[in-house]
């Protein structure tokens, strides 16, 4: 799933260890979720998107919401 | 990768796992050899190096519950699914080989060191797909 990540984590100058250890999870998890390989679990998308003070729309794009998009 | 304080108690219940078939396994063996074993007390003596092998299955399903990081979870259902696919395989293909007698008879439990291996396989497919893998 296509997200914002890696960008919210640069403009608060957090390294993937950071991130990590904010979201208790691994460096992996973090790297696997930024790069689209790892869909996260509910629970633990809407922990990323509180702790960035974001609603998680605006952290997850939304894959049906990307393919209207792209019609 | 920083392992979880759920990854460190598995282990320590490997350790003493391991401690406790070789425990079990060793007089088991050297009794047998020497006919020390009586027949009542043969099958379980033979059955006991047996139990903390199933110890370790239940020790890995403990860690997946333990495990606090989704992700990891993940990665190593994905192993055990690859060690099970994998040794069922093998089992299946020997058993017919065996059947028509073009292969020797094996063991039953090297069926538990080809699960062992399939998980190291896993993790490698974990490491050529995902980029990541976890060893166990």
């Amino acid at each position: 799933m296509e997200n914002r990540l890696r960008v919210l984590r640069a403009t608060r100058g957090w390294s993937q260890a950071d991130l990590a250890e904010r979201l208790e999870v691994s460096r992996q998890s973090v790297n696997a979720i930024e790069t689209g390989k790892y869909d996260p679990s509910l629970p633990l998308a809407f922990r990323i998107a509180e702790l960035f003070e974001l609603p998680i729309e605006n952290v997850f794009v939304s894959p049906s919401r990307r393919s209207s998009a792209a019609i | 990768m920083a392992r979880s304080s759920a990854w460190k108690r598995y282990n320590v219940r490997v350790i003493w796992l391991s401690l406790l078939y070789c425990a079990f396994l060793l007089p088991a063996v050297y009794g047998f050899k020497h006919g020390l074993v009586p027949g009542w007390a043969a099958y379980p003596v033979a059955i006991l190096p047996a139990l903390p092998i199933i110890g370790i299955f239940g020790a890995l399903g403990r860690y997946l519950v333990e495990e606090q990081d989704e992700y990891v979870r993940m990665l190593i259902v994905r192993q055990i699914l690859w060690a099970s696919g994998f040794t069922l395989s093998i089992a299946t293909v020997w058993g017919f080989l065996d059947n028509f007698r073009l292969v020797g008879h094996a063991d039953g439990y090297w069926l538990i060191a080809i699960w062992f291996l399939g998980l190291g396989l896993g993790g490698i497919v974990n490491r050529l797909t995902l980029g990541a893998s976890v060893r166990c």
